[in-house]
């Protein structure tokens, strides 16, 4: 057992787990953080996906232990209390999700996508983006529609600013 | 995740010393590999011992004619470096097509080149631009460094360090890759050295791991062009065969990746 201490969306926690705990595990079954799914456990689905330290990383792929010190941000804390974060209203508008298993990865990818392009985003750039992110439902149409979506909105609401 | 023990070192001295009190460590260092490789119990490491927050091992560094990408350094870093894309845009380029944009956050060339994967990237830059790897140890030139599928000339405990390209007058890369995986199906990665040579490294097509094609090299050597691979005879015996692609189907594309590397090489 060890003690890893880390920031999980903006608070700062300690919590005791066995070496071999995944970073996924510590938040779903320590913090009940169960926003974030696993879907694969192999890496390939990204149904997984947090912030850590500004960057989406696949949470199943991680021991919990290399997020010690780390800056970690889930599905749960991306909303302004009652205001969704433009990239879930987008989601949502355009209704970028059917059953929803991995849709907080989706989500979780598409900011870090949007962060990484600023707004010069076209349809070809977010399909092959999210080459991490494996969807069973939807073919991915509305997905792509939604972050293009967002990223209009999160540059207009970075503007504001 | 099965059972192990992790060990956070703060350099790389302490790493080694922490393997050396092990039983059966092993170096963790992006895990994108290792990791998965442990849930499958391919691999059931007494220890891990993560270097991927080491300071010395982070960072892409030229200083006359060499780029230097320390061994910790994740493939995004690496596609993103200025450094990196002045000095060797076909290194800068080959990092920001593996895997996917979360594996590149976290994945490293340390131990990308410390796994040595038959259908990884990285050694087929290492091996055509003929790039010497420093371990905490010794340096090795890539000549000897590769031998067989996940085979190195590493020893024991020994850690690579960085990793030193010698900036070539030309270089490119192409890979047809799987496209689940992402892994390489073919990768071709073309030098022209400053000096005149040509070096040419497959990756993801032989039995063996990383190779060089002979027969590429010299075409490419009497003339500099796609058109020169055009009458290159690429034997299918010792090339993988599998549900992905047949030895001959490899074959084929040793030859177009070649063509496509040259011509991004320019």
């Amino acid at each position: 057992m060890s003690t890893v201490k880390l920031t999980v969306n903006g608070k700062a926690v300690a919590v005791d787990v066995e070496d071999r705990t995944l970073l996924v595990h510590l938040l779903r079954d320590h913090l009940n953080l169960t926003g974030t799914h696993v879907g694969c456990d192999t890496s390939q689905c990204g149904a997984c996906v947090v912030h850590m330290d500004g960057r989406a990383v696949k949470s199943c792929t991680m021991l919990a232990g290399q997020a010690d010190g780390a800056n970690v941000t889930t599905i749960e804390g991306i909303a302004k209390g009652d205001e969704l974060h433009p990239m879930q209203a987008a989601f949502r508008d355009n209704h970028g999700l059917q059953c929803g298993y991995c849709t907080p990865g989706m989500i979780m990818s598409a900011i870090d996508i949007v962060h990484r392009y600023g707004g010069q985003l076209d349809e070809a750039t977010v399909r092959h983006e999210l080459e991490g992110n494996i969807c069973r439902c939807t073919g991915y149409h509305n997905i792509v529609k939604a972050v293009l979506d967002a990223a209009g909105r999160m540059k207009v609401s970075q503007a504001a600013e | 995740m099965y059972q192990t023990t992790y060990h956070r070192a703060s350099s790389v001295d302490e790493a080694a010393s922490l393997f050396g009190k092990s039983s059966e460590a092993k170096f963790l260092s992006g895990g994108q590999t290792l990791l998965p490789v442990m849930k499958q119990r391919l691999a059931s490491p007494s220890d891990v011992i993560d270097l991927g927050k080491i300071k010395e091992l982070i960072g892409v560094e030229a200083a006359g004619d060499t780029l230097t990408i320390k061994a910790a350094t994740p493939h995004y870093d690496v596609a993103t470096s200025d450094v990196a894309k002045k000095a060797i845009p076909a290194v800068a380029y080959l990092a920001s097509l593996i895997g996917d944009p979360a594996v590149r956050y976290r994945g490293t060339i340390g131990g990308s080149l410390a796994n040595n994967d038959p259908a990884a990237d990285y050694p087929a830059a290492t091996l055509a631009l003929g790039a010497t790897i420093k371990t905490n140890k010794r340096s090795i030139a890539a000549d000897d460094y590769f031998k067989g599928l996940f085979s190195t000339a590493l020893e024991d405990g020994e850690i690579i360090t960085a990793v030193s390209f010698p900036i070539p007058a030309k270089a490119g890369y192409a890979k047809f890759p799987h496209p689940a995986s992402r892994f390489a199906l073919t990768g071709v990665f073309v030098a022209q050295t400053k000096s005149g040579d040509v070096r040419v490294a497959v990756t993801g097509a032989s039995q063996s791991g990383v190779m060089r094609v002979g027969a590429i090299e010299a075409a490419l050597k009497a003339n500099w062009s796609p058109l020169a691979i055009d009458s290159v005879n690429i034997p299918a015996s010792g090339l993988l065969s599998d549900i992905h692609g047949s030895s001959d189907y490899r074959a084929n594309l040793i030859k177009v990746m070649a063509q496509r590397a040259v011509a991004a090489a320019g």
